[in-house]
């Protein structure tokens, strides 16, 4: 492929197996309080 | 569905739905768009015509993309909607409270939503006894939750700080007897920030949120004590003391920028000269009438704003000098989870807000409002109706969402800032979300950048 590189990302589609465990941080319990976003939450069974 | 956007120059794909994100030459960028909509033939044939390449080339390109789209990793259809209709409802264990043992404050900013910590009612401190209830009812409604987060919030949380030690100390036995892990937080504007809460703090506090608005002129316009005066030549030294003592464990320095510090880069950059690196700015959240609310025309200075950040992020990456924003923080590779990504933020259920009188709402921000009390503390949450509307906000709960590529970053956004916007948890507050796309175009391309990966045709 000299066109196009993808990037090592996790899987989504997988995850919907795998994750769900609900043990990560609530998302605005964190540092912003004021605006919701997911995408910067780290998944607890990674860690 | 994809979403196609050039970043310092990159040439990023993101394919929504598998979460993959492709770097790709011109030509493979146009053919991804294209190829989207198009039949092979006509994209190898616009291919030729626009970059001038052979046939051969051409359908070189869209056998790589056909072998991407059998992987799973570009084109993939949407089908997680049925994951966030019954994530929040089928399970409605509390693992977060937002415990406001102050309802009072000794800084008095006119930006505060919280109304000078007062929350629109009396000023109250929360008692002992109430602050363990609290911490009892959390953990007979956590379920199977073993993390539990509690936040000590205000107004200001140092001025009941006893109660927070003896509070730390009580969930601390209550979690061993009952096999929970708690986190507690603590977030202050540092006017009581002293080496015995530090260290305090350095002992218990998972996270510590420190507020400090940037540059000294920019924090002394609202972040003022009672008689006016302006606040930053108080906590700075506090602060700064503290980072120094807190080691490697988690702090942010908050910021809040207004419509009168749209360049609110440069007071990222005062931060880092103060010598912080984990750094959070948040875009004002108040009524639109107000002077400081943000504008539509501001939108583009804010966009440079967030560009000119990711630019700053990756110089300093690259001088061996990296600092941490917020917004930007991404973990590619072990980030959140399907479920997580799916099923809003989860104020109302599985996070409320605990008033000093044991009173329950949704999330900190809706604290004052009676149109939302949803219990207390004692009885338990008896508005269900509310939990329930609470429960169903999620990544596919408002139409205007169905097509956006973000809605996976997000997760539908913060039901209070849609209420605020448009009386409706439900709604859409419109310029949060373009401020949040740009961010995560932002965050994306910062990671790229420091990825030592390069993109293909780079150095053609």
């Amino acid at each position: 492929m000299t066109r196009i590189v993808t990037i090592e990302t996790r899987d989504l589609d997988k995850s919907a197996k795998e994750g769900g465990c609900g043990e990560c941080q609530t998302s605005c319990q964190s540092a912003c309080k004021t605006s919701c976003g997911v995408a910067n939450q780290a998944c607890e069974k990674a860690e | 569905m994809i979403h196609c956007y050039q970043f310092e120059g990159l040439n990023i794909v993101l394919d929504v739905f598998s979460g993959s994100i492709h770097m790709t030459d011109p030509v493979a960028f146009d053919m991804i768009k294209w190829y989207e909509t198009e039949p092979a033939e006509a994209v190898i044939a616009k291919a030729m015509e626009v970059h001038k390449i052979t046939r051969e080339d051409a359908e070189e390109c869209i056998a790589d993309i056909e072998k991407l789209k059998e992987e799973g990793k570009l084109y993939v259809p949407d089908k997680y909607a049925h994951l966030a209709k019954d994530y929040r409802k089928k399970r409605f264990s509390i693992k977060a409270l937002c415990l406001h043992v102050a309802h009072t404050c000794n800084l008095n900013c006119s930006y505060c939503f919280a109304s000078q910590g007062k929350y629109h009612g009396e000023r109250a401190l929360m008692s002992l006894e109430t602050g363990k209830k609290a911490i009892d009812f959390l953990i007979e409604n956590s379920g199977f939750h073993k993390n539990l987060d509690i936040d000590f919030f205000g107004g200001e949380p140092l001025m009941n700080w006893d109660v927070c030690k003896e509070l730390v100390k009580y969930g601390r036995e209550q979690e061993k007897l009952h096999g929970k892990n708690i986190r507690f937080t603590l977030t202050t504007n540092g006017v009581l920030l002293n080496d015995e809460v530090t260290e305090f703090c350095n002992k218990e506090m998972h996270n510590v949120v420190l507020s400090l608005d940037g540059r000294k002129e920019v924090n002394d316009r609202f972040r003022v004590d009672m008689a006016g005066n302006g606040s930053y030549d108080r906590i700075v030294p506090n602060f700064q003391k503290f980072v120094e003592k807190r080691g490697s464990k988690s702090y942010y320095m908050r910021g809040t920028f207004t419509h009168h510090n749209t360049d609110f880069v440069n007071d990222i950059k005062h931060m880092l000269d103060l010598g912080f690196t984990e750094l959070s700015m948040e875009p004002v959240v108040t009524d639109p009438s107000s002077p400081s609310a943000l504008t539509e025309e501001d939108l583009p200075v804010l966009f440079e704003q967030y560009e000119e950040l990711a630019r700053l992020m990756v110089k300093r990456y690259n001088e061996g000098k990296p600092f941490t924003f917020y917004h930007y923080m991404l973990d590619l590779t072990c980030g959140p989870c399907i479920y997580k990504r799916v099923a809003g933020c989860g104020s109302g259920t599985e996070y409320l807000a605990v008033t000093p009188w044991g009173d329950l709402y949704p999330c900190h921000q809706f604290v004052g409002d009676p149109a939302y009390k949803m219990g207390d503390i004692y009885t338990g949450v008896t508005a269900f109706e509310t939990r329930d509307k609470f429960a169903a906000c999620n990544a596919y709960s408002r139409p205007e969402c169905n097509n956006c590529w973000a809605k996976l970053y997000c997760s539908g956004g913060c039901a209070a800032n849609s209420y605020h916007a448009t009386g409706d948890i439900q709604g859409v507050y419109e310029y949060g979300c373009k401020l949040f796309k740009k961010r995560i175009e932002c965050a994306i391309g910062v990671k790229l950048l420091t990825s030592g990966i390069d993109q293909p045709g780079k150095t053609e």
